[in-house]
């Protein structure tokens, strides 16, 4: 099934497009057209296929979470990513992308992370295929995730530190992009999530979209019907859309995307960017964004670092302005409350941005009730949290110094 | 657009046989005031059209020079508002004066009222480092209404055709980046300035500038030997980045443009 958006220039109604150094058109049309060749030849995706399957561990199962669904109040399937090779979908995008860099010709592979999980895959991918790695990430995300920072670099990957502005991920993403201007003939840029400019958010989707194609046949299978709900956490958006598109054409199917509420959206300290944002221009294409009366983009909130970003792919700004997806919040608050259940009811621990997904479909639990069936999408496995949520919990005694290898 | 006050500037150091000096300061930096005494300094020492930069929080196009600056601005308070006076300022010393601005800021306050305050303002135009003409429409239809020009950028990298377009769709005149890369000074000037100036002079006969990297007087030169105007942004801003007090920042200005203008006559 092909999806009626973008056109051609990469538009989702208003929303998309390129919003670019004319610099990097050139680099955007060929990867356009490189990708859409590459689409079309067999070779590439019974090759694409073949990683997947053998080396990332896809398809990921569906599993239905029993005693997570009797304290939920309804029926519960999890869509079960984090199981994948690196621990999240995110390695369904790095390894096409990175097979894409392969068939272009460029040997280097750029790529920005927040919580380095997008980082860790990228470093894994080029391990994997043979190609240098780069990967740009805000100075204060490496000192939250130094364990993600190790890891990049046992695989190979340069880590560059980010100094400049609020030294988070959307510094990091300026910064990537600086480098890819000065290096396109030699560089892809890995971009990691359905965002940025065309394109990105339209590829990323193609490259994400087995997720909910296969959870669609595989809950037909287990449930002999589709979901009533389908729900994931919103980032960037590229879990949310890989689920969400197997499922558009299916006008009884919810759509249920789930922001990172933070503190709470009227407080401000958030990062729910559809929920408490507004329409404008980030990172190449026109979405919604959190920034001020002038423009300025606003730093974003979240004990989530996946989903600490002010900026959302283009096509979830359509689908929430026609109504065919519905976006919310979760707190800090709710998301950890979910992540403990989580824990403690089915001994699976999930990346805490995958717990903002469970506690959506919590509330979506209280309002559909018994019969309902949820599905949700696991985005990814929390070990990468667990120094968060071990202080969040108070389970440890402050502080543990992880970069330094000493503890007290 | 023959009344535009950047067409009549060309139209004058085309006559003088010479390139015209584009000078870029952010606005706001280091204070309002000072952006003003700046601005004013370079016109006097021989700035021929300035192009006042708008602040932006995340400046994709500006290496760390530039970012530095605007984050200063932007800490100091500089809002749009501000922006536009200051332009208005620049305005009032007789150079021609765009606004050289990422595109939000424009979006987020409205670009039919952006270009309206800024005409009412004195402001000649805008220059979008990352609007290309496949987006702006709206600017298309705002710059038109009140008489503004657009400034668009073509690169190395942009193909025939989309010179062709750029060079349709741009008024005032085109900006040439010299290299693919970011703004910032460079020890040499770029070999590939020369062949992106000759590429599009096929597809157009508006005046094109050419900037990133150029930094002193003999760079300026060489760029003057086959540009209509040379732009530099970088190097000004060190000058008041590098002082120890506005005074000495003012007299490195005044120096510097002094030896870029002897440097754009050919
Ligand atoms: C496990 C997991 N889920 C979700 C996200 C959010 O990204 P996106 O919205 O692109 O899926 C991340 C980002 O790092 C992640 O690591």
């Amino acid at each position: 099934m092909t999806s009626p958006v973008p056109d051609a220039s990469g538009h989702f109604g208003r929303f998309g497009g390129r919003f670019m150094p004319e610099a990097l058109i050139a680099p955007l049309d060929e990867i356009t057209q490189a990708w859409q060749e590459a689409q079309d030849d067999p070779a590439f995706t019974a090759e694409l296929d073949r990683m997947l399957r053998e080396y990332a561990n896809v398809p990921s199962p569906l599993y239905e979470a029993h005693r997570f669904s009797e304290a939920a109040g309804a029926r519960i399937l999890l869509k079960r990513e984090d199981l994948n090779h690196t621990g999240a979908h995110k390695i369904r995008n790095v390894i096409g992308q990175a097979l894409l860099a392969k068939r272009i010709g460029k040997p280097r592979c750029i790529a920005e992370t927040g919580a380095g999980q997008h980082g860790v895959a990228s470093a894994t991918a080029c391990a994997y295929l043979d190609l240098e790695c780069t990967v740009y990430m805000g100075e204060v995300d490496t000192e939250r995730q130094a364990l993600n920072v190790a890891r990049m670099r046992m695989l190979g990957a340069e880590v560059v530190p980010v100094t400049t502005g609020s030294r988070t991920l959307k510094d990091a993403i300026n910064e990537a992009l600086r480098d890819w201007v000065a290096s396109v003939d030699t560089t892809h840029y890995l971009f990691g999530t359905a965002a940025g400019p065309h394109p990105f958010p339209a590829m990323v989707r193609e490259l994400t979209r087995g997720i909910g194609d296969e959870a669609r046949a595989q809950c037909l299978e287990l449930t002999g019907r589709l979901p009533d709900a389908a729900v994931a956490c919103v980032g960037g958006g590229s879990n949310a859309i890989g689920l969400f598109t197997g499922f558009v054409a299916d006008a009884d199917v919810r759509l249920v995307g789930v922001e990172a509420g933070g503190d709470g959206v009227e407080t401000g300290r958030h990062a729910a960017t559809i929920t408490g944002g507004s329409v404008g221009v980030l990172h190449g294409a026109r979405s919604y964004l959190l920034q001020d009366e002038d423009g300025q983009t606003l730093e974003s909130h979240s004990i989530s670092a996946g989903l600490d970003y002010p900026g959302v792919g283009p096509e979830h700004a359509y689908l929430a302005q026609t109504g065919r997806a519905e976006y919310r919040p979760a707190t800090d608050a709710q998301a950890m409350a979910a992540f403990e259940l989580l824990c403690k009811t089915e001994g699976i621990i999930p990346a805490i941005e995958s717990a903002h997904a469970l506690a959506g479909a919590l509330t979506l639990a209280e309002e559909l009730g018994p019969d309902a069936t949820i599905l949700v999408n696991l985005s990814g496995r929390g070990d990468k949290d667990v120094h968060t949520a071990a202080q969040y919990f108070g389970l440890i005694e402050e502080p543990v110094v992880l970069d330094e290898g000493t503890e007290e | 657009m023959s009344g535009s006050p950047i067409t009549a500037l060309f139209d004058r150091t085309r006559a003088e046989n010479r390139a015209a000096l584009v000078g870029y300061l952010p606005a706001g930096f280091p204070s309002k005031e000072l952006s003003i005494a700046a601005i004013e300094t370079m016109v006097e020492a021989g700035v021929d059209l300035v192009e006042v930069g708008l602040p932006y929080s995340d400046p994709v196009m500006d290496g760390p020079t530039i970012q530095a600056a605007a984050d200063r601005a932007l800490e100091a308070g500089t809002r749009i508002a501000d922006v536009i006076e200051i332009a208005g300022r620049s305005a009032a010393t007789g150079a021609p004066t765009v606004i050289m601005t990422y595109w939000n800021p424009v979006e987020r306050y409205g670009v039919d009222r952006f270009a309206a305050e800024l005409a009412a303002a004195g402001g000649a135009g805008l220059i979008t480092p990352d609007m290309i003409p496949d987006e702006a429409e709206e600017w298309m239809a705002a710059s038109t209404a009140h008489g503004l020009d657009r400034v668009f950028l073509v690169a190395p990298s942009s193909s025939d055709e989309r010179l062709a377009m750029t060079a349709d769709a741009a008024s005032g005149f085109i900006y040439a980046t010299a290299v693919m890369g970011v703004t910032g000074q460079r020890e040499q000037t770029s070999s590939l300035a020369p062949e992106l100036v000759a590429r599009l002079r096929k597809v157009t006969d508006k005046p094109v500038g050419v900037g990133l990297g150029v930094s002193n007087g003999a760079q300026a030169h060489e760029v003057a030997a086959f540009a209509d105007a040379v732009i530099v942004g970088s190097a000004l801003v060190r000058c008041l980045l590098d002082a120890p007090d506005p005074d000495s920042g003012l007299d490195a200005l005044r120096r510097l443009v002094t030896d870029l203008r002897a440097g754009v006559e050919r």
